[in-house]
């Protein structure tokens, strides 16, 4: 089976794929255990399965893992931790921005890579930002809230 | 009253409370390390032992019926019972809808998972208070009336030494049953109960490390996939197994129609259950969507039933000098939450266990039992949080698919659904029909009005909604519906002397139907609330004063007031001159539960028939509140779930199938159109705590389609509010 190698949260990471079509998201999730990233559509619609690769927020759903080498990928796992939390997880746990938290982590990896480009974004620019993210239990408001309180302004 | 010495060795260490559970390995105790030595506990709900544990380190364990789908019933049930038993929130833990630790409280459903399951917790936590502070009364020399409960021992109120809870009953039983007089704490010296605190689970779900039912892997465990028909209702006439032969270990799994694989990984069963080649007969004959609505009144029907009948309102409206009518129409929809379904079944050797997100597990594991022919005793359903489902979606039809797959290979099989899957197959939300006539008296009042329903019929004590893997592979199931009480609220909140509600009940529905959230009375609160502003706007009054003009409870009449300022109601009749218009809608939801009314601003672009939302503002009376920003959570959720329901959301089928299966053709609400929400809780400690999952969500569309009346003159009867129906509204 081909062998090949993933730099993932700053780490090399060896990964066996049969097929070369198969997602990046399923080689995460299934072979590296970083199940973060969340099958949501497998279409690049929902955004639920968002990593950053090179800094920008990709759909793992739609990149295999074969085009992801040599590029450096960041799943919500290398962000931060519960316990040393990213200030946009902090932020997000400060607005308690979660329900039932499927499509959280696409929206932390969003709000993180908008962030890295533009540190003062307002609130309007968390709206355009994540416009390509679906959330079914209806936490936008405080998504919106936890993106502005990570920028430091007021929401 | 006196804890009996059962002494049994379980639940040692369950100190902190833990919602995830570690990954990878064989995750036979899904939310505790140690609930797996708690089997075979009492799972009584009259036992104070079937809700909840002392350990021997004084620490708490909650054995919880109801889940948390993203609700938070996961902090706010710990809060009622830390508040009864003067326990620290962080040394409870709670365990969830597991079948062989926790009590069969009901499905989590219907917006009951405080009014009735957390309610039903706090009995038995003021019960195991009561029997702690006996114990200490015997071990100290002191009457009860001198002792109370503190951080988790029992003390005098004079001070000095009392008595630790893990000395009392640590990892004993109590042996009691919960004494429904035991009393409750008052009130006015509640110390956790009414705090915002937060979720536990929100730290590991924003950071990755929470477990989802997607998310575990069990030893030995496969992958699966079903292969539904083209057609609802084909037959299988012949699989062609070479069509999967390139990807190694696949193998084809059919029992009758039903059609599945099975991969060694999720995207081999993927990539096999997509190249599998299979030819499909007949089926088919749907009524499309389009058609919908035409088919409601043609039936066939069940029966017709009158669910309110006040005065003569037949003769009151052919009387009435002003009368109107209006037909409102609400769209069959998708539950379509953000994860499809998944579940994982090791069916072996006579027994079952399932790890699911379904809201009734219990119910869930007499069904598998009845399904495979096992004994209950041998059946197992552990609840791991899913995506949130807001109802019945495909979380029981997948666990089902993997339970025929594991029974098929004889290993533990994983089943994910696709996206088409869940929302092509997932049971669907019914469609609503209503006919609402009204009269207006010279007092400018609602004199008369007339409700006539059209719905799909739940089937009654339906054991469970018909399965798909199981229909497919011929099993045996009791055949019906199942829609959740959906003929509630189709009457005016208002004072009306004459008032007809009737219901002609279908026998079937177009699509296989099931809860969604709030049933029903989302479509009825729509019809109701909107024609109501239309009298409102007929009689040329002020929708505000038209509706409190009407009312009476005071509960009902606060929140009337109090939404409508959040959004600086002015008064003047609608429609308004143009630009911003505001609605306002009001639900006393299922006519006993929670008040609640909703004001809304919204625009309109006349040219391309869009609608803006600018902002909400929700006034919200539930009793008591247990935890306020949990509920508030609860409620702009509601809001914006509606809110896209309303705007966006109709399942799509033609003759053969479902054809919104993903969400280009079943979009949801964006980020973008996300307005500001304002939200004023009424807060009422002395009564008791009412439902906060559901209510708010029934005044969104009436709200909506008020406003965008006042702000254009367009009425919308008709769900989802597309630019081209807006268009058309004007013509």
């Amino acid at each position: 089976m081909p062998t090949f190698t993933l730099n993932v949260n700053g780490s090399p990471r060896t990964v066996e794929v049969r097929d070369a079509a198969e997602p990046l998201l399923f080689v995460l999730r299934n072979q590296l255990a970083l199940t973060g990233a969340k099958y949501g559509c497998g279409l690049g619609q929902c955004g639920a399965c968002t990593v950053l690769i090179d800094g920008e927020a990709m759909r793992s759903c739609t990149v295999s893992a074969s085009a992801a080498q040599r590029k450096a990928i960041t799943t919500i796992e290398g962000l931060g931790t519960a316990a040393k939390p990213h200030p946009v997880q902090a932020a997000f746990v400060a607005e308690q921005a979660a329900q039932c938290g499927y499509c959280a982590a696409g929206m932390v990896m969003t709000a993180a890579a908008l962030l890295a480009k533009n540190p003062k974004a307002t609130r309007d620019d968390a709206q355009q930002a994540l416009a390509g993210n679906l959330c079914r239990c209806g936490t936008h408001q405080r998504i919106l809230d936890a993106v502005v309180r990570a920028t430091g302004a007021k929401a | 009253m006196s804890a009996t010495v059962d002494r049994r060795d379980f639940l040692k260490g369950a100190g902190a409370l833990i919602v995830g559970f570690s990954l990878h390995g064989a995750p036979a105790a899904q939310q505790l390390p140690s609930a797996e030595k708690a089997i075979g506990k009492t799972l009584d709900v009259n036992d104070v032992d079937g809700f909840l544990a002392v350990n021997a380190d004084g620490s708490v364990t909650i054995y919880c019926g109801k889940v948390d789908l993203g609700q938070g019933l996961r902090i706010a049930i710990p809060q009622m019972a830390a508040e009864e038993l003067g326990c620290a929130i962080d040394r409870i833990a709670m365990v969830e809808g597991d079948t062989a630790l926790t009590p069969d409280q009901g499905p989590t459903a219907g917006s009951t998972g405080i009014m009735r399951g957390g309610v039903q917790i706090r009995q038995a936590a003021a019960t195991a208070r009561e029997a702690l502070i006996g114990l200490a009364a015997e071990k100290l020399g002191r009457p009860r009336g001198d002792l109370e409960v503190v951080n988790h021992e029992v003390r005098p109120t004079s001070g000095g030494p009392g008595v630790r809870f893990g000395d009392l009953v640590g990892d004993r039983r109590f042996g009691i049953k919960v004494d429904a007089k035991a009393p409750l704490k008052d009130p006015a010296t509640y110390t956790v109960v009414g705090k915002s605190l937060p979720r536990p689970d929100v730290p590991g779900k924003v950071t990755g490390g929470h477990k989802f039912v997607h998310d575990i892997v069990v030893d030995g465990m496969l992958h699966g996939a079903v292969v539904r028909p083209p057609t609802i209702g084909a037959t299988l006439a012949d699989v062609d197994e070479s069509s999967i032969r390139s990807i190694p270990g696949a193998r084809v799994v059919r029992i009758k129609d039903f059609l599945g694989v099975v991969a060694n990984t999720e995207w081999d069963a993927m990539s096999a259950a997509r190249a599998l080649k299979a030819r499909w007969t007949g089926g088919g004959a749907l009524v499309g969507d389009a058609g919908v609505r035409a088919w409601m009144k043609a039936g066939p029907f069940e029966s017709d039933e009158s669910l309110v009948k006040k005065g003569d309102a037949k003769a009151a409206l052919a009387g009435a000098a002003k009368r109107l009518s209006a037909e409102y129409y609400w769209p069959m929809q998708s539950h379509a939450s953000m994860g499809p379904s998944c579940a994982i079944a090791d069916v072996r050797e006579g027994k079952a266990t399932i790890w699911s997100a379904s809201q009734a597990t219990h119910r869930f594991r007499a069904t598998i039992s009845r399904l495979l022919g096992l004994a209950p005793a041998g059946v197992r359903v552990i609840y791991v949080d899913g995506a949130g489902c807001y109802g019945m979606n495909g979380h029981d039809d997948a666990a089902a698919d993997a339970a025929l797959l594991s029974r098929a290979v004889g290993r533990p099989v994983r089943v994910q659904w696709t996206r088409q899957d869940e929302l092509g197959w997932d049971p669907k939300g019914p469609p609503q029909l209503l006919a609402l006539e009204g009269a207006l008296g010279d007092d400018g009042r609602i004199a008369a009005w007339r409700t006539e329903m059209w719905l799909p019929k739940a089937t009654a004590q339906l054991p469970n909604i018909p399965l798909l893997g199981p229909e497919s592979a011929g099993m045996p199931q009791a055949p019906g519906l199942s829609t959740g009480l959906i003929s509630q609220n189709g009457n005016p909140p208002y004072a009306v002397a004459h008032q007809d509600v009737v219901v002609h009940w279908l026998k079937d529905a177009p699509l296989r139907p099931s809860n969604l959230r709030a049933p029903g009375k989302i479509a009825n609160g729509f019809a109701v609330e909107s024609f109501t502003d239309e009298l409102a706007a007929a009689a040329g009054r002020d929708a505000l004063e038209f509706r409190l003009a009407g009312l009476s409870d005071p509960r009902g009449i606060e929140v009337v007031k109090r939404a409508a300022a959040l959004i600086d109601w002015r008064a003047r009749p609608s429609p308004g001159p143009g630009g911003v218009g505001r609605g306002i809608a009001y639900l006393h939801y299922k006519n006993n539960e929670t008040y609640v009314a909703m004001a809304m601003e919204a625009e309109v672009d006349r040219s391309s028939g869009a609608i803006r939302v600018r902002r909400v503002g929700c006034a919200h009376d539930c009793g008591l509140v247990v935890n306020p920003d949990a509920l508030r959570q609860q409620i702009e959720g509601q809001i914006l779930q509606t809110l896209s329901r309303t705007l966006h959301e109709e399942v799509r089928f033609d003759r053969s199938n479902v054809t919104s299966v993903d969400f280009a053709s079943y979009p949801l609400l964006r980020f973008p159109d996300v307005p500001r929400i304002a939200i004023d809780l009424v807060v009422r400690p002395t009564e008791p705590p009412l439902g906060g999952g559901e209510a708010a969500s029934t005044p969104v569309p009436a709200a909506l389609a008020n406003a965008v009346y006042d702000a254009s003159g367009a009425r919308l009867r008709t769900v989802p509010f597309t630019r081209d129906r807006v268009r058309g509204a004007f013509a």
